[in-house]
């Protein structure tokens, strides 16, 4: 049986975090309406919120934290604004930096799920008496006969976010709450639903993109960040330079587009990235083929269920919006081997793989290194 | 429920009640010279002239605001403009560090964009400032002073500022001197004519009356310059059509908090202390903020050492205990209080803040349901620890 939001003889004590959105609004108001016992709470995550939003809308402004308080208000639950900006800055914000310093390219949605919604928010919440934390993600939570839980992916695939989840543990898992996730609802249900509940918040556009980075500019934030400075990038194949970058860290593997390579390769093909090095600042670029990946290794490996995979055969998710592919998966000396029955394509290091079991999120871990397929070389 | 922010807002009275209703149903600009219009003004010149009475103001020094805030600002930025444009050496502004942020940004905001410079005066451990203090300040020349603002008594820990004899002193050196008095209204005696003051903040909402409406008293001889300008009411210096029914409401309830202030007084204050002893038994190292005897008689104000300002709020309202933390915010974001760090206050502890504030409905059921419910609170409060 799904586990989303329980009914209980007793009534949890919730603490619904609310962004200013309509997923997060709809699913406060779904505990209330559970009967639960629920409080509002706005995370404030900039220490020096905008006004109001500029282009992309993120979750940082005066405006967002307004939304939500009357959201909280039209269902009648407190509503509080809490200050983890110290923590988001030093646990994301800077880890992102340093990530993409190093070449790598992180998911600072995760790391914020991991360290934030579901660690420090989450820590206080249980400290001052709550039973859980809800909010408004797409993922169903599964009670076993045993008492223990799984997550699993959201009953719609299409909104599903078990990806940003698979760093939760155990422990967290058995505290939170996720009442959109294991109802077939679609968007424009949810924003009717929002409606009929006189939320505000029913027309307003989604969140995406980075929320600390407002304009959604990540390569300026970088800049602004690490400063500019000017390296070569270098086609593979000849070890010719071909272009010149302003800083290795604004890229990503497999990128192609803003490379600015003034001519086109000797065979007429587009060039991607294929590497970053932020030792030398040097950009390596080359042919699409030469992206397929048939294996990687993962650090840091969280694991939804409690107990690290059996190795064995799974699917595997490499990306917030990708698809699912094969793997072969088991863990050596603490850290996580996979290889591809297929070879993808564009894997960058830094970002999380994501393990399932069927529906079931078996856990986490960081891209470390990948292995290039074999015919591509 | 038990309302413990009297200091935030407290219920209107309902004499207040029943004369701004009363208006609601009558048409008629003050400023109009037809019988409609006449009718208008008879209320509120009535209005000031009981209000003025109450305070101890003549009725020519009262300039009806659309609140405390505005008051501030016509008084901090009006007398500034003002002084400066007689004697452009006068730039200086003496402050409290410890106002409320409708005098403390504003003089921010002069010394950003006006050339100000400000000289903030120091402040004991219980915010308080001194006369010596004050007159070293003033001292230092007397003649680059615009102006000097002390708040009557501190919103935040309460503590009661020698307002007359700062005033006194400004006055030798020819100095006007602002007192912000919206919490002290009502609670301490604030006669205006006695204090000496060149100009005084108070506020409707505050004392039983309704949101919107507060005054500046402002002496005969001051003329601030306009912030409002317009069709040149209230003495030229404030602008816009008069607030019939809240003006007439405000005088009512400000003559009812000047009738009632002392009887109301003692009896505040022995609940005061009451809540004072019980939140002590149940949290022995609470610390109480303000002076523990020159201080608002319905204000209580801790400090709870490990505990989170906004946790606290959060478990007591869940309860149904409401009270404040009694610092600003941004956001909704709680700030360390300016008040407590001016007060050489560890920011540590500073965190960690509560005021209750009593009122003219307050019970000693309140203080009761206060008692039982802070001792765990401070203990919960204590394991969620400091984020």
């Amino acid at each position: 049986m799904t586990e989303n939001l329980p009914r209980t003889d007793r009534p949890l004590r919730v603490l619904a975090a609310m962004s200013g959105g309509v997923d997060s609004a709809v699913a406060a108001a779904r505990a209330v309406e559970a009967g639960h016992d629920v409080t509002g709470v706005h995370l404030a995550l900039s220490a020096n919120p905008q006004s109001f939003r500029t282009g992309a809308r993120g979750c940082c402004t005066i405006e967002d934290s307004r939304d939500a308080r009357r959201a909280a208000d039209v269902i009648g639950i407190p509503f509080y604004v809490w200050d983890l900006a110290e923590r988001f800055r030093e646990d994301v914000v800077e880890d992102f930096i340093s990530e993409y310093e190093a070449g790598r390219t992180p998911n600072p949605c995760l790391r914020c799920n991991e360290k934030i919604k579901f660690a420090a928010l989450l820590d206080k919440a249980l400290a001052l008496g709550f039973d859980a934390v809800c909010t408004g993600h797409y993922a169903t939570v599964v009670l076993k006969e045993d008492g223990s839980r799984e997550l699993h992916r959201a009953s719609d695939m299409a909104k599903d976010q078990s990806y940003v989840l698979g760093v939760l543990d155990e422990k967290q898992l058995a505290h939170a709450l996720f009442p959109l996730g294991d109802t077939l609802t679609t968007k424009e249900e949810i924003r009717a639903e929002a409606e009929q509940r006189g939320l505000a918040v029913a027309k307003k556009p989604d969140s995406h993109d980075i929320c600390f980075i407002a304009d959604g500019d990540t390569q300026g934030f970088l800049a602004d960040r690490l400063g500019k400075a000017e390296g070569d990038i270098v086609d593979e194949a000849t070890g010719e330079k071909v272009g010149t970058h302003e800083g290795a860290f604004g890229f990503t593997i497999g990128q192609r587009k803003g490379l600015r390579i003034g001519h086109p390769a000797p065979d007429g093909k587009p060039r991607y990235v294929l590497d970053i090095s932020p030792v030398n600042n040097t950009v390596t670029v080359g042919p699409v083929e030469a992206l397929d990946v048939s294996a990687l290794t993962a650090i840091r490996p969280r694991w939804c269920g409690g107990e690290a995979a059996a190795p064995g055969t799974y699917t595997a998710q490499l990306r917030a919006h990708g698809g699912e592919t094969e793997v072969f998966a088991e863990v050596v000396d603490g850290e996580l081997r996979v290889s591809f029955t297929e070879p993808v394509r564009g894997v960058a290091p830094g970002q999380a793989i994501v393990l399932y079991d069927g529906t079931r999120v078996v856990g986490s871990a960081t891209i470390a290194t990948t292995t290039r397929a074999a015919a591509a070389v | 429920m038990a309302y413990l922010d009297h200091a935030a807002t407290t219920p209107m009275l309902p004499e207040a009640a029943a004369a701004m209703t009363a208006q609601f149903a009558a048409t008629g600009n003050a400023s109009s010279l037809h019988a409609a219009g006449r009718r208008a003004r008879r209320t509120v010149e009535e209005a000031r002239e009981a209000f003025a009475e109450a305070i101890g103001a003549r009725p020519s020094e009262v300039v009806f605001t659309a609140g405390g805030t505005e008051a501030d600002n016509l008084a901090v930025k009006g007398l500034y403009w003002a002084r400066r444009d007689a004697d452009p050496a006068r730039t200086r502004i003496i402050a409290s560090p410890v106002e409320h942020h409708a005098v403390l940004d504003a003089v921010h905001w002069l010394a950003e964009h006006e050339g100000a410079r400000v000289d903030y005066l120091p402040v004991d451990r219980y915010g308080r400032v001194h006369p010596d203090a004050f007159r070293e300040a003033v001292e230092r020349n007397p003649d680059d002073v615009a102006l000097a603002t002390v708040m009557w008594a501190n919103n935040e820990i309460g503590t009661v500022m020698p307002v007359r004899e700062l005033a006194a002193i400004a006055r030798e050196a020819g100095i006007p001197l602002h007192s912000d008095a919206v919490q002290a209204f009502g609670q301490l005696d604030v006669h205006f004519g006695d204090s000496g003051l060149a100009a005084m903040t108070v506020s409707g909402h505050k004392i039983g009356g309704p949101y919107g409406i507060g005054a500046l008293l402002l002496g005969r001889d001051q003329s601030p310059v306009p912030v409002l300008h317009g069709g040149g009411q209230e003495r030229h210096v404030r602008s816009g059509t008069l607030d019939v029914p809240a003006i007439a409401a405000f005088a009512v309830a400000a003559v009812l908090a000047a009738e009632r202030r002392e009887q109301f007084a003692t009896q505040i204050g022995s609940l005061r202390d009451e809540l004072v002893a019980a939140v002590l038994a149940a949290v022995p190292d609470a610390v109480l903020g303000g002076d523990p005897e020159e201080r608002l008689p319905a204000n209580a104000h801790f400090s709870f050492p490990g505990c989170e300002g906004d946790s606290l709020l959060l478990l007591l309202d869940a309860q149904g205990i409401e009270c404040s933390t009694g610092s600003a915010c941004t956001a909704g974001v709680a700030q360390p209080s300016h008040v407590l760090l001016a007060a050489g206050t560890d920011p540590q502890l500073a965190r960690g803040t509560l005021r209750f504030s009593l009122g003219h409905t307050s019970t000693k059921e309140d203080v009761a349901a206060l008692a039982a419910a802070i001792g765990p609170a401070v203990e919960r409060a204590r394991t969620a620890g400091l984020s």
